[in-house]
């Protein structure tokens, strides 16, 4: 191994820096000078070092891109590591713009720090090939993500999501760690690429090491939860409806596509000799099975369950299981171009949802909460954020000329693609298509309340600030744009 | 130069949204100017276009990594179906005028719709055809329900779903069939070209042909198009049935019978006397057919009279297609046409000219209201329309049923004859609702306050002659047509089809 100085490390390591210390302005900024000052001129402060945080972060990628592996695959940066990074930067800039007026808490300045330190160690969590940093990110990630969502003190949903989501998260981090533990013993190593060397030795003839199933099916476990896939999804709802909608929002976004980066790596990389068929006809053991079943389920389970929520919330939170059940096919195909067609939905999903969130925060400050029926009549109140929303809405359904459709046909055709006896994956590629065309029947069901319904009486509109109204068309804009032209997006990952 | 019938559709939607909301007789006119500027489009296309081949519109490269191009193209068909989006376009927007409820997003759904509609026609990259298949979905949805009536939310979510679950099956098998070629080209030429195995091409046909048939009205998938039609708004329904109901049938032909002309052969055994995918299509569509003009017949509601004679229309389209006859499917293609625009103007005059003034619908109310004296206009337009619609000679419907009969007495003679009652049905059912709706029996005395009724205004007699003409003028001269459309069935796209074994 290489000796590396520590400031080769840090070099390496800028752009995480830049926004730790970014979050570090934010909280003392706000701590020495404004303390006395209005909450809405402290959201503003905060939120632009924020995203100047980012923006220097991404600038400095861009102007220096690196190519390194080091410290045994702890620290990897290549094109595509960093272009995630940018993105998931993007993503956090976003979420940041789009609610800079929520006005649920006195304390800005600690969560826009939470939120920041959950973009470092998701800019981690990509950057890496080590199951140590692997976990250590996650639970970085995951605890900024506890807190964000019991952020609001004045709700008791908030509490009461954030204490499901962290015990479920606890058990299903123990469920991670004990699956890492278990491939460190059988390989001596927690490098993703020498735990697949050590595989061919362990697997005899069509069957597996029964340690080595149980180390699949606890990192599947572990990943699940992050996803959101069935039967580890049970956090979902509660969190997306209970949290304050910009950590539901981040949730949403951000960390799904981090999740889903790593999910592939660790079972691509990390499992490569047993990734065994879940073909029609050619099923053999390994993960790709046990993959196939969690994403039939998600996607089965998500789109049913979603029918019948009335909060729009839970709507999304089901709606999250079931593209995760999409997304999951991209997984278990397991080809290059599966991957990049993996990317490509999961950027885009995230962009979608992320604008979703930001209309219902409006509708939620308009009327006080989030079921279906405050939404009647929105196209008569705010005619710019419903029609953004009725994008948004009809592109997680795939419809075209729309992001989420694209992403499925590329998700799709790529999984038939990856391998040339993959056509026996036809089953899953149905099923998918048949529950897509559930789904319509619910996102249609919430534009009907924006479009069709009259508003109730006694609402009066408030002004939408143009920002928002901005940041919102901007990323409708680009929802319409990827989906138009998928190219741009394909060619820069 | 064709391509700019879609690019203007959704101009005009882009420049109504950005309209202010008070300026309803501006939107009604933007909307107009747009649909007339399509047409116009498409007529000079259609004089410069003579032979009726394939000609490429536009062609650029789209999604080089997967082989998807932005390819329109026409031929004799699209051409054909292009003339009559242009002209139920324009005479929709004719018919609501009327409309003063949130108007300009009434014409910016209608216009979008007209736009997806424009595209599938003109597509020849499978993959941007499934795009403006869809983009035509939405819109139908808002139009009928926010503007809709009897139960039209109920109406316009079956629509949708019936449509995206058609839309899901061609999806499925577009996909299959991209990947079993190769996943290098969906260009719907090449792949045309291409051998697909023939146990794929067994069920790829019948859930591709089966998908785009549920937009066409297929039998039993058929019960999303009374309900929408009645509750769809006129425009809407003068739409639904004159255009989209011709993109399912478009879809079947130019896309599930061009991709796998052997789904059509014989299985080589026989199950409950059927012999291929052919046979059970041939009578699915024949069953339609029948049914519809059967149900049609004891409707109370006016509306659903001509909704269900369109499914019965659509069964004659769907048999012509499965003659796999040259004079099939020309009538096939001319029935699309002639059904366009006949279903054009019974919605228009059922839903604008007597419904938006009686508001009723119902056949035994009307009886009472003396309508033929009272709107002559609108008793005439009908009975000029029914005649179309039974197929008397000198309309369009004549010359396209009668090919469609013939072709089916050459591959299903028993199919004609049922095909022939169908027909016979139809004038029944045409005559007793021409009979309720405008020549009750008149009792003395009563000499009702309905003379109040607005008299019809001049859109909508503009809307009435331009598609009566667009019938009759087919029908004295089909040649118009027809010369485009059989050297289109004859371009090399079709020739599997026509060389299909045992054919």
């Amino acid at each position: 191994m290489s000796a590396l100085s520590y400031l080769d490390l840090l070099h390496l390591v800028l752009p995480q820096v830049i926004v730790v210390v970014a979050a570090l302005v934010v909280l003392s900024v706000d701590l020495i000078f404004l303390r006395t000052s209005e909450t809405h001129l402290r959201a503003v402060v905060a939120a632009i070092i924020s995203v100047a945080g980012c923006t220097a972060a991404i600038l400095w990628i861009l102007h220096a891109p690196h190519s390194a592996n080091v410290l045994d695959g702890m620290l990897v940066l290549n094109h595509l590591a960093q272009r995630m990074q940018i993105t998931l930067l993007i993503l956090t800039s976003l979420t940041i713009l789009v609610f800079i007026e929520s006005t649920f808490t006195q304390h800005i300045s600690e969560y826009m720090a939470l939120i920041l330190l959950a973009t470092v160690s998701m800019m981690f969590l990509v950057s890496t090939q080590n199951l140590l940093i692997i976990f250590l990110s996650l639970e970085l990630l995951s605890l900024s993500l506890y807190v964000l969502t019991g952020f609001n003190k004045r709700s008791a949903r908030s509490a009461e999501s954030a204490l499901k989501y962290f015990l479920f998260g606890g058990i299903s981090a123990a469920f991670l760690l004990f699956g890492a533990s278990l491939l460190y013993g059988l390989s001596n190593s927690t490098n993703l690429e020498r735990i697949a060397n050590s595989i061919p030795e362990i697997v005899h003839g069509p069957f597996l090491d029964p340690l080595l199933i149980v180390a699949i099916v606890m990192t599947i476990v572990g990943l699940g939860f992050k996803v959101a896939a069935v039967p580890f999804h049970f956090w979902a709802p509660d969190v997306y409806q209970g949290a304050p909608v910009p950590s539901a929002a981040f949730i949403a976004s951000g960390s799904k596509v981090a999740a889903f980066f790593i999910f592939y790596q660790v079972m691509v990389i990390g499992f490569a000799g047993a990734e065994g068929s879940s073909s029609w006809s050619g099923y053999a053991p390994g993960w790709v099975p046990a993959l196939a079943v969690v994403a039939a389920l998600s996607m089965v389970l998500g789109n049913l369950v979603a029918i019948l929520q009335t909060s729009v919330r839970r709507l999304l939170a089901y709606s999250a299981v079931s593209h995760a059940g999409y997304m999951l096919l991209g997984i278990l195909s397991h080809s290059d171009q599966s991957f990049r067609a993996l990317l490509y939905y999961a950027i885009t999903y995230a962009l979608t949802v992320l604008g979703a969130f930001g209309v219902i925060a409006l509708v939620e400050e308009e009327t006080g909460g989030d079921a279906l029926s405050n939404f009647a009549g929105l196209s008569r109140r705010a005619p710019v954020p419903s029609f953004c929303l009725l994008i948004f809405l009809l592109s997680l359904a795939g419809i075209p000329p729309l992001a989420g459709f694209f992403g499925k046909f590329y998700l799709f055709s790529s999984v038939l693609t990856s391998s040339p006896a993959a056509i026996g994956l036809l089953w899953l590629v149905v099923l998918a298509i048949a529950m897509s065309a559930v789904s319509l029947y619910y996102y249609l069901k919430v534009l009907k309340y924006v479009y069709v319904l009259d508003p109730p009486a006694g609402i009066t509109p408030r002004r939408i600030s143009l920002v928002r109204q901005f940041v919102l068309c901007v990323m409708a804009l680009g929802v319409l744009l990827l989906g138009c032209a998928p190219n741009l997006l394909l060619r820069w990952l | 130069m064709l391509a700019w019938t879609i690019y203007i559709s959704f101009l005009g939607v882009l420049a109504l949204m950005l309209l202010p909301r008070s300026s309803v007789l501006v939107a009604r006119i933007l909307a107009l100017l747009t649909a007339v500027a399509g047409f116009a489009v498409t007529v000079v296309s259609f004089a410069q276009q003579r032979s009726g081949e394939l000609v490429t519109v536009a062609q650029a490269s789209w999604i080089p990594s997967l082989g998807i191009e932005y390819h329109l193209a026409s031929d004799g068909i699209s051409l054909t179906l292009l003339l009559l989006t242009g002209i139920v376009a324009i005479a929709g927007i004719l018919f609501s005028w009327n409309i003063e409820y949130r108007a300009k997003e009434f014409f910016a759904f209608y216009l979008a719709l007209i736009g997806g509609v424009y595209g599938v026609f003109l597509s020849f990259d499978l993959l941007l055809l499934f795009v403006f298949y869809e983009i035509a979905i939405i819109p139908k949805y808002f139009l009928i329900a926010i503007w809709g009536s009897t139960r039209r939310e109920y109406a316009a979510m079956k629509l949708a779903l019936y449509s995206f679950v058609g839309s899901a099956m061609v999806l499925i098998g577009l996909i299959a069939a991209y990947v079993i070629a190769g996943g290098r080209t969906m260009d719907l030429v090449q792949l045309s070209q291409f051998p697909f195995p023939v146990h794929f091409q067994m069920w790829a046909f019948p859930l591709v042909f089966a998908g785009f048939g549920i937009l066409a009205g297929l039998w039993p998938f058929h019960t999303w198009a009374p309900t929408g039609h009645v509750a769809a708004p006129t425009a809407a329904s003068m739409l639904l049935a004159g255009v989209v109901m011709k993109l399912g049938a478009y879809g079947c032909l130019r896309v599930a019978m061009t991709l796998f002309p052997r789904g059509l052969d014989a299985w080589g055994f026989h199950v409950l006397g059927f012999g291929s995918w052919r046979d059970v299509f041939a009578l699915l569509a024949l069953i339609g057919i029948v049914y519809g003009a059967m149900v049609a017949l004891v409707q109370k509601d006016f509306k659903f009279v001509v909704g269900y004679s369109s499914v019965s229309h659509m069964g004659f389209v769907l048999l012509g297609l499965m003659t796999l006859q040259q004079i099939g499917l020309d009538g096939a293609v001319l029935q699309m046409f002639s059904h366009g625009v006949i279903a054009g103007l019974l919605f228009a005059v059922v839903g604008r000219m007597v419904y938006d003034r009686t508001h009723t619908r119902d056949l035994s109310e009307l009886e009472t209201m003396h309508l033929g004296k009272v709107i002559p206009f609108a008793a005439a337009t009908f009975i000029l329309g029914g005649i179309a619609s039974i197929g008397l000679p000198g309309f369009s419907g004549f010359v396209a049923e009668l090919q469609i009969l013939i072709g089916a007495w050459r591959s299903f003679p028993l199919a004609a004859i049922v095909a022939g009652a169908g027909i016979v049905i139809g004038i029944a059912y045409t005559w007793r609702a021409m009979q309720k709706a405008f020549f009750g029996a008149s009792e003395p005395g009563v000499s009702a306050d309905t003379h109040s009724l607005p008299a019809i205004s001049i859109p909508e007699r503009i809307g009435a002659v331009i598609l009566l003409g667009a019938s009759v003028v087919i029908g004295l001269y089909p040649q118009l047509l027809l010369r485009v459309i059989a050297p289109a069935l004859h371009s090399p796209m079709f020739d599997g089809l026509w060389k299909g074994s045992g054919r």
